[in-house]
């Protein structure tokens, strides 16, 4: 085969699959830009950034900001200081260890909206074991995903027991991966266990804490399938998120403008949000291996 | 097959003697239930045949996107009677409700010719229509291809009129130039399904208007009956608004919206608007579902069907099936019709109307036309209604036959609340195409009052100045 054309063979793949990844990226933007409502053909328009101008100036778009970083900072910190402390437990690999752990990542294995069920039945005030229990210790009239004011914690409950497993896995693995030459000098010479943590393990162990909440901040700040099985964004605009807003703007309203434009949104805060965790990852993964 | 026999199917078949009147005969002529259903479809199919020719599409393979629905179903046990009078293919995708409309519109707006015919309601097809998606099916009624047997005029004049708008935003419904993008199929009203066990236990009788409803919901949540007053939708979606609420909402003498210099404004704000809400807040607030705010079509009647709730203001057909299903009230269920507003004469109810339409990018719009004509036709809607849950039919005719009025007889008050209700029945929302932003925004607004996040008054004065901005950016 001749040699100047090779090269070009071989990264043909990789082409293809930038293309497929870039054509509907630039389709959307190119939407995002136009007043197109499917059921409005006859108004179909370029309108520049009237589409953004819009978002930016209604206050239910900068709501469903609030309640969408609300979302991703709650889960994410909460899945993340879960998921070590059981990782942190179940660091040493014995059987029970093993088990367990095989036992916790359960919730992972449950399709988000299959799980949102379970935890609207178990949530139902009426009949809901949960409901129950908390009416035990003298919590009643508990309304859970059904009022304003616990709907955003009621989902942010589904994310935590669907993902922590995610963490924990991930946090394992990196506790099993470290060296243990640090942790066996440490404890010759009888370095206090916190110091041991805070100092040792902790910065060690970042470029692995790194990685699942960047993983899980992606995942969180576009997530649609646990909220619309719950709430459908409500009840108001309680749990109205990115993806949700966007999903009703297209399929239901069948503005597909409007829709493509919080959905552009969404990317510029995913972006910013991963750029920030990839330069940090890097130069705390410099600083690990540094540590070693 | 026998003389008698087959003088007895051409009797039933003509309209002369009933369903039951036929069976009976059949039975003491020696032909066994099964055996009388073959003929009888087999008469059926013969008879729609004699003047038209069905056959014309021989061959031709149709697929049809459904919703699973006792209408659907219906339809489908009744299926192979219309490949064998058309000898066409037939084949469906069918979708629970939730994900249904999303798959429709995935389906239309990609132009796909994969689907010759769909389910509908109106509401949709203010969308689909001015989309561009859907045909317009007055070309078809009123062409050769239509056989003389389809009888328009048996069709209930509102809900034919309800399908067909001429998408101009605020235009009346079946008004002129009005394109008729579906058919009727079987359609719903609203009115008070109760358990009379709840009910003859406390001595109460079914309400007559909103501040005797909360009233009687009141006495039932604090009864030691273990229910709740009174169900009714309340997720965040437009399924919420167009039930109950829109019906006791234009009782009051509200409308969604008023015309102003050629531009529609939101009217959810007027004082008779305000007055109704405040009862609908206050009706959940005292006595409705602990969890409304996830609360659909699917909560409202199970509740109702498990005992947990002592009445409904939902769709008569949801009562129905509760009191006609493997329910712990089976037998239970009461019908009554409702005039929310007592100063008001006579119920008024919105309708939500299964309807079917025929895709513009089918590629083979003839043979799906056919199919549309039988779906809708006289014969089928009485399969429906009698052979499965086809209630309620579109069509007069089958509301006359002696078989379905006695078989609906059975539950308590449903006839009367019919005949008394659907005079009143017909859709009360003003046709637009923004109706799914509208009615989810209202719907929200309604959430955000029941939580008590916002008074009533001020609640709706957002929401029709939150209407009256989407209406002018979408340059309505």
């Amino acid at each position: 085969m001749n040699r100047r054309v090779l090269p070009y063979l071989l990264s043909l793949p990789a082409l293809i699959v930038c293309i497929g990844i870039i054509v509907p990226f630039v389709i959307a933007i190119y939407y995002s830009m136009q007043r197109y409502n499917l059921a409005l053909p006859y108004l179909r328009g370029f309108i520049w950034f009237g589409n953004y101008q819009s978002l930016f100036t209604s206050s239910e778009f900068w709501k469903t900001v609030t309640v969408s970083l609300l979302y991703t900072v709650f889960t994410v910190g909460i899945e993340l200081f879960l998921g070590l402390g059981t990782a942190l437990l179940l660091r040493r690999p014995t059987t029970f260890n093993n088990i367990a752990a095989i036992l916790l990542l359960l919730p992972l294995m449950t399709a988000p909206a299959i799980a949102s069920l379970m935890w609207k039945l178990m949530t139902n005030p009426g009949f809901g074991i949960l409901s129950y229990l908390i009416s035990l210790v003298g919590i009643t009239n508990f309304k859970w995903a059904s009022s304003p004011t616990t709907a955003l914690f009621t989902v942010i409950l589904v994310d935590i027991w669907v993902y922590t497993p995610f963490i924990m896995v991930l946090l394992i693995a990196g506790l099993r991966a470290l060296p243990r030459q640090p942790f066996e000098a440490a404890e010759l010479d009888g370095v206090p266990r916190t110091f041991v943590f805070f100092r040792i393990t902790l910065p060690m162990l970042m470029p692995y804490i790194i990685t699942a909440v960047l993983f899980r901040l992606i995942d969180s700040i576009q997530q649609f399938d646990i909220i619309y099985a719950m709430t459908q964004g409500g009840p108001g605009d309680s749990t109205l998120v990115f993806q949700v807003a966007a999903y009703l703007e297209f399929f239901q309203y069948t503005n597909v403008g409007r829709s493509a434009a919080i959905l552009m949104v969404l990317w510029v805060i995913t972006y910013v949000l991963s750029l920030v965790f990839v330069k940090n990852w890097r130069r705390l993964r410099e600083r690990a291996h540094g540590a070693v | 097959m026998y003389e008698k026999e087959r003088r007895l199917i051409e009797a039933f078949v003509g309209g002369r003697m009933s369903r039951r009147e036929l069976f009976a005969g059949l039975g003491k002529l020696g032909v066994g239930a099964v055996a009388a259903r073959y003929l009888l479809n087999d008469a059926v199919t013969s008879a729609m045949a004699a003047d038209f020719d069905w056959m014309k599409h021989k061959g031709t393979h149709l697929k049809l996107l459904l919703n699973k629905h006792p209408y659907a179903d219906a339809m489908i046990a009744d299926i192979e009677a219309f490949k064998k009078l058309t000898g066409m293919d037939i084949s469906y995708d069918i979708f629970p409700e939730d994900v249904y409309f999303d798959k429709v519109t995935a389906a239309l707006s990609s132009k796909s010719s994969q689907y010759d015919c769909l389910m509908t309601g109106a509401y949709q097809t203010w969308q689909y229509g001015p989309a561009g998606w859907l045909v317009d099916l007055n070309e078809y009624i009123n062409s050769d291809n239509t056989s003389s047997g389809w009888d328009k005029k048996d069709i209930l004049p509102n809900l034919l009129a309800s399908d067909s708008w001429s998408g101009k935003p605020g235009d009346a419904l079946g008004g002129e130039g009005a394109k008729q993008w579906c058919l009727p199929w079987a359609f719903e009203q609203y009115c008070i399904s109760y358990n009379k066990r709840i009910f003859d236990s406390l001595k109460l009788t079914p309400p007559q208007h909103m501040e005797d409803l909360i009233e009687a919901a009141v006495k039932i949540t604090k009864s030691d009956n273990n229910a709740y007053g009174i169900g009714v939708r309340g997720s965040r979606s437009w399924a919420t608004i167009h039930p109950g609420f829109l019906s006791g909402y234009v009782s009051y003498g509200a409308s969604d919206f008023v015309m102003k210099d050629g531009h529609l404004k939101a009217a959810m704000n007027s004082p008779e608007a305000k007055k109704f809400t405040e009862l609908w807040v206050k009706m959940i607030q005292e006595a409705g579902p602990k969890n409304w705010a996830t609360y659909t079509w699917y909560q409202v009647g199970n509740d109702l069907g498990a005992g947990a709730s002592g009445m409904i203001y939902d769709a008569d057909i949801l009562g129905f099936f509760q009191n006609n299903g493997d329910t712990k009230e089976k037998g239970n269920i009461g019908f009554h019709d409702f005039i929310a507003n007592p100063e008001a004469k006579a119920p008024k109810s919105n309708v939500w109307i299964w309807s079917l339409a025929m895709s513009n990018f089918s590629k083979q719009k003839d043979a799906a036309w056919y199919f549309l004509q039988w779906a809708t036709s006289k014969e089928h809607d009485l399969f429906g209604a009698i052979k499965g849950d086809m209630v309620d039919p579109a069509r007069q005719s089958v509301w006359d036959n002696d078989d379905f009025k006695s078989r609906m007889g059975k539950n308590k008050g449903y006839l009367e609340q019919f005949e008394k209700t659907s005079p009143g029945a017909k859709i009360y929302f003003t046709p637009q195409p923004l109706f799914f932003n509208v009615t989810t925004d209202w719907a929200a607004a309604l959430q955000r009052m029941v939580a008590k996040q916002v008074p009533v008054d001020e609640g709706l004065d957002q929401l029709a100045d939150s209407i009256n901005k989407q209406m002018e950016q979408a340059g309505l």
